[in-house]
């Protein structure tokens, strides 16, 4: 069984007037079906409006289906009985530091999961302690949120969800907010998760460089999926990901430039070394 | 023109004193029932033996928080003007035996009295709650708070959600006085004056400052409501406590301590003393 796994799965925002008449009727998202495996990575990619937030927000149950199912480790989100225990397997993490955080110290911010699932004191304590070390901020755990920098107020966001012990991790454009320094924070905490503790990654994103590492990468366009691949296949279709209006990394784009222009270079070359290494190997 | 960003700085919620001391690591339910007994107990006295047991017991308290003096005494500044009314109303209209007299205002006994009585009460008063929030943060408080009226959930009184809304406001005025400060800047940079003009110019110039700031506070309840939900918070119910309060040895012994005091300096403070008395001086 995937660890996650949408049939058909539609979701339409209604548009009213002022009067609360329905104006008209927006689908974000338009018949998605997808798989993830269990202990990958996956990225869902897509511009402004191409449906991907409200996909993640299916994952955690946030959002119902109007059509198709959504399952969570073989639960149905649709099903009211199901939903503590789906959020507590699919945790998420959103895009605004600052709106997510509600403890007044750190450490109390990462235990209000725990909290709110009834477990006992002693091991809300561990958890906490396991979670914060895991994403690089327990020497923070004293501190106030606000005095953080974006990247490590993520971190902690990340950790709170942490300490619920989920199967998966939804990472709804994390990263947005922050600066360059910020984003690599995170996106390292994000792989540290996938790797040691084994925990489903799905980071949802609009820059290009984040999915590098990704096992599987799903690219979005108008609620439908557009693209599906590994990072190395979606890579090697630059004029395609252009049409959908996403920016292609500049190593990418000058391999592919390079290419069009008579270099004999192979598709989907993702970062500076493995360019390197091509055209080393040409002089030859 | 840095005036803004000075004004919002200097406003701090809650004043809590960081300091490592017995009296920060009691129970904030103690400290919360101390000072309750203590305010009350202030009105007992008939006598200004009661009030010098009061002053020693607070000097003694005030020692062990580690706070320093001039802490508490900011406190006062703000009841200044009551107290001085409360001085001036009880010197010259308390009935009884004239001590001085010019024109028609005549100062007695009894008002004198009456006086020191009430700048006591009103000095002891803020100073003895204004320890108890120095040295108790304010989530602290939430918490006891919470536990102390928990008996009121029988009647249906959401004791718990009115505690979290508390704390959670608590975590936003930082962020939302940061998102003033930068909205008024924009605004600024913009050529807004919030500061000439008289009061009405001054209020009207603060409406372009009201409106972003509630679109985005809404927003931002939107979000975190959200992300609350996500977390799987659904009230109350079922939940455990990452630090439970629990009453230790020592919130026990203090709590005795208080009974003593307020036992003892009632008995002593309704004594009749002739010489000491508070009003009627005979």
């Amino acid at each position: 069984m995937n660890i996650v796994k949408t049939e058909n799965l539609v979701h339409e925002y209604e548009r009213r007037d002022e009067e609360g008449n329905v104006e008209g009727i927006t689908t974000a998202v338009d018949h998605v079906s997808l798989d993830v495996a269990e202990g990958s990575f996956i990225a869902i990619l897509g511009h402004n409006g191409s449906g991907k937030s409200t996909l993640a927000k299916h994952i955690n149950a946030i959002l119902s289906p109007k059509e198709g199912t959504v399952w969570v480790d073989g639960l149905d989100t649709a099903q009211e009985e199901n939903l503590w225990e789906v959020r507590q397997r699919a945790g998420m993490v959103f895009q605004n530091p600052d709106n997510q955080i509600i403890g007044q110290v750190v450490e109390e911010d990462v235990g209000f999961g725990p909290e709110n699932m009834g477990v006992p004191t002693k091991e809300i304590w561990e958890r906490v302690e396991e979670s914060l070390k895991a994403v690089g901020m327990y020497e923070y755990r004293k501190h106030s949120p606000n005095k953080l920098s974006g990247g490590q107020k993520q971190r902690v966001s990340i950790a709170g969800v942490l300490a619920m012990h989920p199967k998966v991790i939804v990472l709804d454009e994390p990263t947005a907010m922050l600066d360059p320094n910020g984003r690599r924070e995170v996106i390292r905490a994000a792989r540290g998760l996938n790797q040691v503790e084994g925990v489903t990654v799905i980071l949802i994103t609009h820059y290009m460089e984040e999915i590098v590492h990704a096992d599987q990468v799903f690219v979005m366009d108008h609620g439908k999926i557009a693209m599906q691949g590994t990072p190395r296949e979606i890579f090697s279709q630059v004029e395609r990901l252009k049409e959908l209006r996403l920016d292609v990394p500049q190593v990418t784009l000058l391999a592919h430039e390079l290419k069009n222009s008579g270099v004999p270079l192979p598709d989907g070359i993702l970062t500076r070394k493995e360019l390197v290494d091509a055209l080393t190997s040409l002089k030859t | 023109m840095q005036t803004g960003r000075t004004m919002l700085k200097d406003i701090t919620i809650g004043q809590y004193y960081q300091a490592q001391s017995l009296l920060h690591r009691i129970d904030p339910r103690v400290k919360i029932g101390g000072t309750l007994i203590y305010v009350i107990t202030l009105f007992f006295y008939k006598n200004f033996v009661g009030y010098a047991m009061a002053i020693l017991f607070l000097a003694l308290v005030i020692r062990l928080s580690k706070v320093p003096f001039k802490f508490m005494v900011r406190g006062m500044k703000s009841i200044l003007f009551l107290l001085m009314l409360t001085v001036l109303f009880n010197l010259f209209l308390t009935p009884g035996t004239p001590v001085i007299s010019f024109w028609k205002l005549h100062i007695t006994q009894e008002g004198t009295t009456l006086a020191v009585s009430m700048v006591l009460r009103l000095t002891l008063l803020v100073i003895g709650s204004s320890l108890m929030t120095l040295t108790t943060t304010p989530n602290n408080l939430t918490d006891g708070m919470e536990k102390m009226l928990g008996f009121l959930k029988v009647f249906k009184v959401p004791v718990h959600d009115v505690a979290m809304m508390m704390s959670i406001a608590l975590r936003f005025i930082p962020i939302l006085m940061e998102e003033t400060d930068k909205i008024m800047k924009a605004q600024m940079a913009r050529g807004a004056d919030f500061e000439s003009g008289n009061l009405f110019a001054r209020a009207k110039a603060l409406v372009p400052l009201l409106v972003p700031l509630f679109v985005s506070a809404f927003r931002r309840a939107n979000d975190l409501a959200m992300a609350m939900e996500a977390r799987c918070y659904r009230g109350g119910e079922g939940r455990t406590k990452m630090k439970p309060l629990k009453y230790q040895t020592r919130d026990y012994l203090a709590y005795l301590l208080l009974f003593i005091f307020a036992a003892g300096s009632i008995w002593a403070g309704r004594l009749h003393l002739p010489m000491l008395m508070v009003g009627l001086n005979n």
